[in-house]
């Protein structure tokens, strides 16, 4: 039963990011990895992080992706097709799909020749998430809300009609 | 075959690649950015692996630190994109020239 959910997610998964990069329309590229952030909320609860699973719904599925479409309507290309001279660029398309391939193929050639330890387990509930978190990454979590306040001062000041 | 450890870290590689590739051939800026999100996702993956691997929760803290991080890039990138679209009428990266000497 474990396994049979094992994949179908991961075979959702694996289905929505390959929409993602080749779908014509940018609104349902975007559904695309939606559809796969759900999935990997599932493999992250199957791995014992209640916690970042719902952070990772919340955050990106809920905060970031309707960010993106905010700007791809703003833009008025959501339903648009983009024909398939226009998406990718042609002189590139043979090499990536050689470097992509060649990273999966060593990746799995690195996996087979090592001894992959059985999972230990963790249980990432949020007492025990908020305990290490506070405790021993205190200064890296403070130093993250400089980093988002940078972020939002960027965006303001990016996004701003010139006044002249 | 139940899956073990590994499963999940070919996933990952899989999913990652997938990114690259997008990041590599998408023509549109929003894409790439979109492709990026997934790259950092399969990262996500890899890390939370690694945590139950070795019973070890820093890594689940790890991909949080992530997330986090990657909200910031996306609220400045597509501040640009949105920029980009306003000098250009258009998002695609092939006619971003202006810092080519």
């Amino acid at each position: 039963m474990g396994s049979f959910l094992f994949y179908l997610v991961a075979g959702t998964a694996v289905t929505g990011a390959f929409l993602t990069v080749t779908l014509a329309k940018p609104t349902r590229a975007l559904l695309a990895l939606i559809m796969t952030m759900f999935a990997l909320a599932v493999l992250y609860l199957k791995l014992g992080a209640p916690f970042v699973a719902m952070a990772n719904l919340i955050v990106y599925a809920g905060a970031v992706l309707v960010l993106f479409l905010f700007v791809i309507m703003l833009q008025g290309i959501g339903a648009k097709d983009i024909p398939l001279s226009k998406r990718f660029s042609q002189s590139h398309l043979l090499l990536a799909t050689l470097v992509s391939l060649s990273f999966t193929g060593l990746f799995w050639m690195i996996l087979k020749r090592t001894s992959i330890p059985a999972a230990q387990g963790v249980s990432g509930t949020i007492e025990s998430f908020a305990e290490i978190l506070f405790k021993n990454y205190l200064l890296p979590f403070e130093l993250t809300s400089l980093l988002l306040l940078v972020g939002v001062f960027a965006a303001v000041n990016l996004a701003k009609k010139d006044p002249s | 075959m139940t899956p073990g450890p590994g499963h999940y870290l070919l996933l990952g590689a899989i999913l990652f690649s997938t990114g690259l590739f997008g990041l590599l051939t998408r023509r549109s800026l929003l894409m790439v950015l979109l492709s990026i999100e997934l790259m950092l996702n399969a990262a996500n993956l890899t890390f939370i692996t690694g945590a139950a691997m070795h019973g070890n929760m820093s890594g689940q803290i790890v991909a949080f630190f992530v997330m986090v991080t990657a909200a910031a890039e996306v609220t400045v990138g597509l501040a640009i994109a949105v920029l980009l679209f306003r000098r250009d009428q258009s998002v695609d990266t092939d006619l971003m020239r202006s810092l080519k000497g």
